[in-house]
């Protein structure tokens, strides 16, 4: 009987342990001040952790940068006269997709976020989009280039950056435009769902425009080694080659491919260039072209726009580029650029909406059409492609030398060029 | 004793089945989120159990099952097939590969086997980075509109969910009654002394066989399970190693070989790692804690949380199983 | 021609995975723990390299030395931590404790670090040849891991310590009634091997990028290699990372690079059934 009892309270130590694990603490509801006074909360992952965590870092200041004037300037005002200022909350998603819906359904349900914006990449956000979809929340997307989340059915999720697959078509017009001789292109990519798509349409689109497309193939992901890679290349002696992945590979992949004196005219690369560091490969950065959402160089303002006819709304680049070099002291790049722009189109589809009612923003994301600091800025609103965004395309800088230093220059499209491309590079 | 007489055994399926009614109850969609994930991880750290724990056999890449299950669940799922039978196809294809792998591999012995595992999981992953009808490096995606088939986003979710707390009870019953078996007692004699069972008549190769089979199934079907609800597949998140090592601490924690010990192990481990995630102080070095609490376990408590119990309190042995 | 490049670059990389494997079998053979821990240790012997010589100034082949040596310290201390004490327990303790250092490196790696990649920025120019053209840093690490393999077996068969090493791999027991004191020389091994890691890693970053996660990747291959050259071997080591280079330098001018992978986990398994003492047979 007391071996009884005893075994009894044994199991019911470890129970009440099980149960008092699966407890949930209560969260408090967002604050609401006084009745003119309305917070509303924007909820997304973070990379602090992983291999996303630079750029992950980078597009959430771009995120606070915005998040900070808008509330500094007093907020917005709402059509039944509130004021709305924003706040955010975010976790860590450790770059890896296990946590992110979780956290995300979180965010959604425990938080009651008001609007979500995704994590970086396009795999992260493939897993976010679902959440906001299912539980009926605007999702601004960021950082995220992937055609096919679009592609799924989804309403309520809307796409800031260039779609992957016009990623490099604009290097291949490029080229064509720099030496219509050229006929022979290599396209090499990281085997991973966002470089495979750019890829893909670029592989596509090279054909049609009549190049022979000497080889075509992926490498893993996490390749430091090159070389044997470079060596099949070589073999096949194209004129230009383009592709890549991600920083890490795309520089170990430029920084090679100089050092094995691979005699390339044309080089274009994903992601890699465009990032200042790209510079300290030194000679080996110099000539190569990439493709970016945003530079600093490039000059979309108020006036731009009237004299190309379109709507405009927000700060100009320069003031974008001034105001977050005070506040984190560097350049921005154009993750932080879209970090801020996600900001910005949500500000204007509530000024717009004049509420924060989902359906009402929705609507009026779907109708905006504008120019900003960022680019030409315009959603898919056909039920097959919803929310691709279908205005903005690509700039194209190419590291190039003036005097001793190596700087980065816009060279396509040509109305934004802010130099001549350098041709052949080798 | 009448096998089934035991209140341990009970006394987890009805905390189990009452944490997994929770969010029923109250409605909320993030408790169902946290406890699905705890509840993924029970039935893995059980099926592990089999394997590692009764067995004996370290197995390093146990994810490969889930991610195959998974994989072969929304390849079907992408061409019309219904739910139900995707997520048996995915049990079936885990068990299949389970008993392919299983006639070459455990024929190695000790850290040998663990390897072939860590070989076989990386084999699997870049061989479907490069297999097309999978997707190749993009993976295989669901359209939204799959779950319309389900009455809807929010009732699938709840239904996955439902499925997954009935799978969960099933993984603790299937590992309480190969622990009771004549079977499991044929695997505890391979763990203890592999070529002593041989002679004593335990058929060591098929008996092996079977156990990895077992601890293939579920976490085929629960695959299956979590790609649906995510929307999409793709090789590097459906075969990552850190997984696998995960179910391992899971196990280890709570104590290997044991009913209870994985289940707690799982339930343990997740909220120390939500814990830790959400936490100011932690969220930088998670994984360094997650480590330095292994290390501890396997120094001075190599029995896990039930192993403790049982050898401190010599009672509870026949109460947790 | 072009096939001679795949060839040499192969080599030169297998060199350096030699190294990196050794550091394992080494461990593996005297004492049969798995070390889950050889990847980390491998990316600390490269930060350490980058540290010295951004911080520093130091020649990164002068700081390879210095890190060296603190691979050593680590090992040694690792083992006094966590290994000794589960050291006569199932594999499992060992090869969980090994995974538990693992973790912990890798979390403080992460967080004081983080996973921006970095870059030795030193070079030795270049050899070229026609198509060929060889990185001089390459040449050198291949030249180093030659050496390391020399001295390493003079170590081992020439010294006295050596000896003891070795004793103490075939027959603890046996070892210790011969008066060996099998403890410290069980911490002298674990050191040499993560000091032979530390130096792979060195190695590593003066011509790769890397970051703190880098060296899961050699810890895979010297799985691998471990199976292929045998355990507690040098010099099997060294051969079975030339061979696993060579066959990732040359398949790819047969067949899409992606698949390298499949074929590489893929010889992994077969050798493991069909031979698993390696194919240069194991060291017991």
């Amino acid at each position: 009987m007391k071996r009884m009892r005893f075994v009894l309270t044994i199991v019911v130590l470890i129970a009440s342990v099980l149960l008092a694990a699966c407890a949930q603490q209560p969260t408090a509801a967002p604050e609401e001040a006084a009745a003119q006074e309305v917070t509303a909360l924007i909820g997304f992952t973070a990379s602090q952790t992983g291999s996303y965590n630079v750029e992950s870092t980078r597009q959430i200041n771009g995120l606070n940068l915005w998040m900070n004037q808008v509330n500094d300037a007093g907020g917005i005002k709402l059509a039944d006269g509130s004021v709305v200022k924003f706040e955010s909350k975010f976790y860590d998603d450790e770059s890896n997709k296990d946590r992110v819906q979780e956290l995300y359904t979180r965010l959604a349900t425990e938080d009651n976020a008001n609007f979500l914006i995704s994590p970086y990449s396009s795999g992260l956000t493939d897993a976010a989009a679902v959440i906001a979809e299912q539980y009926g929340k605007v999702m601004i997307t960021t950082g995220a280039a992937s055609d096919s989340t679009y592609q799924k059915g989804y309403t309520l999720v809307f796409q800031t950056y260039t779609p992957a697959s016009k990623y490099l078509t604009g290097a291949a017009d490029l080229l064509a435009a720099t030496d219509p001789s050229v006929k022979k292109i290599a396209i090499v990519h990281e085997n991973d769902k966002f470089s495979t798509d750019v890829s893909t349409a670029l592989n596509d689109y090279a054909l049609s425009k009549g190049y022979e497309v000497v080889i075509f193939e992926g490498y893993d992901s996490g390749t430091t080694d090159f070389a044997a890679f470079i060596n099949k290349i070589g073999e096949t002696a194209p004129d230009a080659i383009m592709g890549g992945g991600h920083f890490q590979d795309g520089s170990t992949f430029a920084k090679q491919i100089f050092e094995k004196n691979v005699p390339v005219k044309f080089l274009a690369l994903l992601v890699a260039p465009p990032e200042p560091t790209f510079a300290e490969l030194g000679d080996a950065a110099l000539g190569v072209i990439g493709p970016s959402q945003w530079e600093p160089l490039a000059n979309f303002d108020a006036e731009a726009a009237s004299s190309a006819g379109m709507a405009w709304f927000g700060a100009s680049s320069q003031e974008f580029t001034a105001a977050y070099t005070a506040a984190y002291t560097e350049e921005p790049s154009y993750h932080a650029a879209g970090g801020y722009i996600s900001g910005l189109l949500l500000q204007q589809a509530i000024e717009q909406a004049g509420s924060l009612e989902t359906q009402a923003v929705k609507t009026a994301l779907e109708n905006i059409d504008a120019l900003t600091f960022f680019g030409h800025v315009k959603f898919d609103t056909t039920p097959e492609n919803h929310g691709l965004q279908v205005g903005h395309s690509m700039v194209y800088i190419q590291w190039q030398k003036s005097g001793d230093v190596l700087a980065k220059q816009v060279v396509w499209p040509a109305e934004g060029a802010s130099a001549a491309t350098v041709y052949p590079i080798r | 004793m009448n096998r089934w007489r035991n209140p341990g055994l009970w006394l987890t399926l009805i905390i189990v089945v009452l944490v997994g009614v929770f969010p029923v109850i109250t409605g909320k969609a993030s408790t169902r989120e946290v406890i699905f994930t705890m509840l993924l991880s029970v039935v893995l750290a059980s099926s592990l159990n089999i394997i590692l724990g009764y067995t004996g056999y370290v197995s390093f890449g146990h994810v490969v099952f889930f991610g195959l299950g998974g994989y072969v669940g929304l390849y079907l799922m992408s061409v019309g097939v219904s739910l139900w039978l995707a997520i048996l196809a995915g049990g079936l294809s885990a068990g299949l590969l389970a008993f392919l792998l299983g006639k070459a591999i455990l024929r190695l012995r000790g850290a040998y086997f663990a390897l072939a595992t860590i070989g076989v999981n990386e084999a699997m992953r870049a061989f479907i980075n490069n297999f097309q009808p999978f997707g190749g490096p993009t993976g295989i995606s669901l359209h939204f509109n799959v779950y319309q088939d389900y009455g809807g986003a929010t009732q699938a979710l709840w239904i996955t969910y439902g499925l997954l707390v009935v799978l969960s009870v099933a993984a603790i019953l299937l590992s309480y009654m190969v622990k009771t078996s004549k079977f499991g007692l044929g695997l505890v004699a391979i763990r203890e002394d592999e070529d002593a069972a041989e002679v004593m008549g335990v058929v060591t190769p098929n008996t092996k066989t079977w156990a990895y089979v077992l601890s293939a199934i579920l976490p085929g079907m629960v695959g299956v399970l979590y790609y649906f609800k995510n929307g999409n597949i793709e090789p590097a998140d459906a075969f990552r190693l850190h997984f696998s090592i995960e179910f391992l601490v899971m196990v280890m924690l709570g104590g290997f070989g044991t009913v209870t010990g994985p289940v707690l192990g799982a339930v343990g481990y997740q909220r120390l790692r939500g814990f830790l995630l959400t936490n100011e102080l932690f969220k930088n070095i998670q994984l360094s804690v997650a480590g330095v609490l292994l290390l501890v376990i396997i120094l001075f408590i190599p029995g896990g949380a039930v192993g403790w119990l049982r050898k401190r309190f010599p009672v509870t042995r026949k109460v947790l199983p | 021609m072009q096939l001679l490049a795949f060839l040499i670059d192969g080599l030169l990389i297998g060199f350096v995975y030699g190294i990196a494997a050794m550091g394992l079998t080494l461990i593996w053979g005297v004492m049969n723990v798995i070390n889950l821990a050889h990847g980390p240790i491998i990316a600390l012997g490269s930060f350490g390299v980058y540290l010295l010589f951004t911080n520093f100034g130091m020649n990164p082949y002068l700081a390879l030395v210095v890190v060296a040596g603190l691979g050593l310290l680590l090992g040694m201390l690792m083992y006094l931590i966590a290994i000794q004490r589960v050291i006569d327990a199932p594999h499992l303790s060992t090869l969980l404790a090994t995974f538990a250092i693992n973790m912990i490196i890798i979390g403080i790696g992460t967080a004081i670090f983080t996973t921006t990649p970095r870059t030795v920025n030193f070079s030795l120019g270049s050899i070229s040849a026609g198509p060929i053209t060889i990185l001089g840093t390459r040449v050198v690490a291949a030249l180093a891991s030659i050496l390391v393999t020399g001295g390493l077996y003079l170590f081992l068969y020439r010294t006295t310590l050596g000896k003891y090493v070795r004793a103490v791999a075939n027959n603890r027991a046996a070892a210790e009634l011969m008066g060996i004191p099998s403890g410290r020389i069980l911490a002298l091994s674990f050191g040499l091997g993560t000091m032979l890691a530390a130096i792979a890693g060195s190695l590593i970053a003066t011509f790769f990028p890397f970051t703190i996660l880098s060296g899961g990747i050699y810890e895979l291959k010297s799985f691998v290699i471990g199976v292929l050259g045998g355990l507690g071997n040098p010099l099997g080591a060294l051969a079975g990372g030339l061979i696993l280079g060579v066959l990732e330098g040359v398949i790819p001018a047969f067949i899409t690079t992606s698949w390298v992978p499949v074929l590489e986990f893929g010889l992994f398994i077969i050798i493991l059934l069909v031979r698993p003492t390696g194919l240069f047979g194991a060291k017991k």
